[in-house]
């Protein structure tokens, strides 16, 4: 009965806050979006660094995204609270969409500087990383026909990703400087200026708002998916044959 | 029509499963085949649906279209059921109407076959239609091979053992669609425990051991 | 018989897209692949610019073999291979409209995704082209040669690191053509036809061939 209220609860609390989200989202992107405008060119990259408001934030939500899958693997293993799993299985894709947002963007912003599209530099090569870990995770879900069945098996496997993702972190960084990088192009460069911080700095609120936005949203999908599987098994189950 | 076997031989994994076996049934006619465990129930339906090689003797089936091979004139229901989770229940049925049509032999078998929504609900599981095949318990996936039998018109049913995991209600279902299929002119073979409660000729498989083939025998 | 020919196909792309996500599964493990690959040989643009259409054609070659192990163990063990023996289809048709629906929803995914891919090698746009059209010229007879191995190993429990062994010495041919028309196309000397040609030669007889010793293979499932 417990599993079953969290839920319920959840449904409720969620349909109340999810407009207030959405509209808190779109006010603080606009915002973004006019200060990132309005603040000045770079001499160097002129408008194509604009590209980094959209870069930079969704390559923070990438990694946020894997920690509250991460965090949520944690409920759905210790306390196997239901609602922890669809948390996690509602961000897996989320997480996967702006990996994969950070890694065209970093595509396309780097091509103007580095002549390619693509660099084997160790942040975008870990991202890229990153982004076949989501991939994994997305796959293993898919491969279970009962979504219960599910949770607790994609659940170590996020938690064993989260252990290494330092450790891949490292080894990256190690490869890249032992072969003499392609580029020295950065992405944090060491002196960026105040004039973008604060257009930088509203950009990943409204992004991170957009994410809480979505994954409400998707939670309640994947709740409201759930309860249609389960209704139809009973369904099944009780079915009376005609005749 | 009329389907006969003679001096049939059958050798599985190295086993004579059976040897010198003859049968013969005619148009309207039930042949239940019995037999304990072992005696080659399952592998005799599997040898006349062309699953199963035949290692001596002959079959054939009379009457039968010309030029269309024995096998497009059989319905086998056996213990797999060829059913996909991930289609729904009807796409699953659509899937085996479509492929095991046919035209020639439909027209021997004296009964037009039904559309796969009908079918389905011949065999009351109906309003399950468009649910994932997943979520289907052991009978109702009986009764959806069952309803394989409706959908293509053949004149020839072989089923194993086809009361398996039915409720009391899917078993007067069956009993019912034999009835049927014979009293228009087909014929089926059915290889069961229980009794069926239908006018049927007997075949007992298994009665004398068959004895060991020379080759096997431990020197 | 055209009809239940189409109605095969169709089950066979629509169970491949609804069972886990069965054919995004290729195209990932082409991804895996390539992204691995700078880890091996080292980031430097220019190595990989010159053996990225190599790379791209090694990812699609294991990339094809995905799936392949359960192309008829699936039906085999559900007795579904059972029935469709018994329809007016030949067996070698059955094969070869499996094997077509799975290059659908395995091997094309690869040709589209090659060029995505490619850029993250630095291959030049010339050989982009080169490497997509060769993956569809070639993959067709990746799929269809590995559907005997698939037949080969239906009844085994545990066939599926079985097909690649038995299958990749057999793809070599593909692989040779594809590539030196890949590399024709960028570097020369050699017109590009010419592998080519061979190439899609290789495609047509394994798509008549293959499908009669895969269905040769079968049968013997069946004893």
């Amino acid at each position: 009965m417990l599993e079953f209220a969290n839920p319920t609860r959840f449904m409720a609390l969620s349909r109340s806050v999810l407009p207030w989200l959405w509209a808190a989202a779109a006010g603080v992107l606009a915002i973004g979006l006019v200060l990132a405008f309005r603040a000045p060119a770079d001499y160097q990259q002129g408008l194509t660094v604009l590209i980094m408001y959209i870069h930079v934030p969704s390559a923070w939500l990438a990694m946020m995204c894997y920690a509250v899958i991460a965090t949520s693997s944690v409920g759905t293993l210790v306390w196997r609270h239901p609602l922890a799993d669809v948390s996690a299985r509602a961000a897996a894709p989320i997480g996967a969409c702006f990996t994969f947002l950070a890694l065209v963007t970093g595509s396309l912003w780097g091509k103007p500087m580095w002549g390619t599209w693509w660099v084997w530099d160790a942040r975008l090569t870990s991202v890229l990383l990153l982004f076949l870990m989501y991939l994994g995770l997305i796959a293993l879900w898919r491969a279970f026909d009962d979504p219960a069945r599910a949770a607790r098996p994609v659940a170590i496997l996020a938690l064993v990703g989260f252990v290494n993702i330092p450790i891949i972190k490292f080894s990256v960084d190690w490869w890249n400087t032992l072969h003499q990088p392609a580029s020295v192009f950065r992405f944090d460069g060491p002196t960026i200026d105040p004039s973008m911080l604060w257009p930088l700095m509203v950009m990943a609120v409204a992004f991170t708002l957009l994410f809480l936005a979505i994954h409400v949203a998707a939670m309640r999908n994947e709740i409201l998916r759930r309860r249609v599987r389960a209704m139809r098994v009973k369904a099944a189950s009780t079915l009376v044959p005609a005749e | 029509m009329k389907l006969t076997g003679r001096d049939l031989a059958c050798i599985r994994g190295g086993r004579l499963v059976f040897e010198a076996l003859d049968f013969r049934v005619d148009a309207g006619m039930l042949l239940q085949l019995r037999g304990r465990n072992g005696a080659g129930k399952s592998t005799l339906l599997r040898l006349i649906a062309g699953l199963a090689r035949i290692a001596e003797g002959e079959l054939a089936l009379e009457g039968g279209a010309p030029d269309v091979p024995v096998k497009e004139h059989i319905h086998y229901v056996g213990h797999l059921d060829a059913i996909k989770p991930a289609l729904s229940v009807v796409e699953n049925l659509a899937f085996w109407a479509r492929l095991l049509e046919g035209e020639e032999v439909a027209a021997l078998a004296g009964r037009a076959a039904i559309d796969p929504p009908a079918a389905l609900d011949a065999m009351g599981i109906g309003p399950l239609a468009d649910f994932p095949a997943a979520i289907l318990s052991a009978g109702q996936r009986r009764r959806l091979s069952l309803a394989r039998l409706l959908v293509a018109a053949r004149p020839v049913w072989l089923l194993d053992e086809p009361t398996t995991a039915l409720d009391t209600d899917g078993q007067a279902c069956l009993f019912a669609m034999v009835e049927r299929h014979l009293s228009s002119g087909g014929l089926a073979l059915i290889a069961t425990h229980v009794d069926l409660p239908l006018p049927a000729a007997t075949l007992t498989l298994g009665v004398r051991q068959p004895e060991p083939r020379p080759e096997v025998e431990p020197a | 018989m055209i009809g239940a020919i189409a109605m095969l196909f169709r089950r066979e792309t629509t169970l491949a897209l609804r069972v886990g996500g069965g054919a995004m599964m290729g195209a990932v493990f082409f991804l895996t692949i390539v992204a691995i690959m700078p880890f091996a040989v080292g980031p430097d643009l220019n190595l990989l610019q010159r053996i990225g259409p190599a790379i791209l054609w090694v990812g699609a070659l294991l990339a094809t073999l995905i799936g392949l192990d359960r192309l008829f163990q699936a039906d085999h063990e559900d007795g579904s291979l059972d029935l469709l023996t018994m329809t007016e289809l030949p067996l070698a048709v059955i094969v070869a409209v499996k094997a077509a629906a799975h290059w659908v929803t395995t091997g094309l995914p690869l040709v589209i995704a090659a060029p995505l891919l490619g850029l993250m090698l630095n291959v030049e746009p010339a050989a982009l082209g080169a490497v997509a059209l060769t993956l569809a010229a070639g993959t067709p007879a990746l799929t269809f040669i590995g559907t005997i191995g698939a037949a080969l190993t239906v009844a085994l429990r545990r066939g599926g690191l079985l097909v690649p062994i038995l299958i990749l010495p057999l793809t070599v041919p593909v692989l040779i053509f594809g590539v030196s028309a890949t590399n024709a196309a960028v570097t020369g000397p050699m017109a590009v036809s010419t592998p080519l040609t061979i190439l899609a030669g290789l495609t047509l007889l394994s798509v008549v061939l293959a499908p009669i010793a895969a269905a040769a293979a079968l049968r013997l499932a069946f004893d």
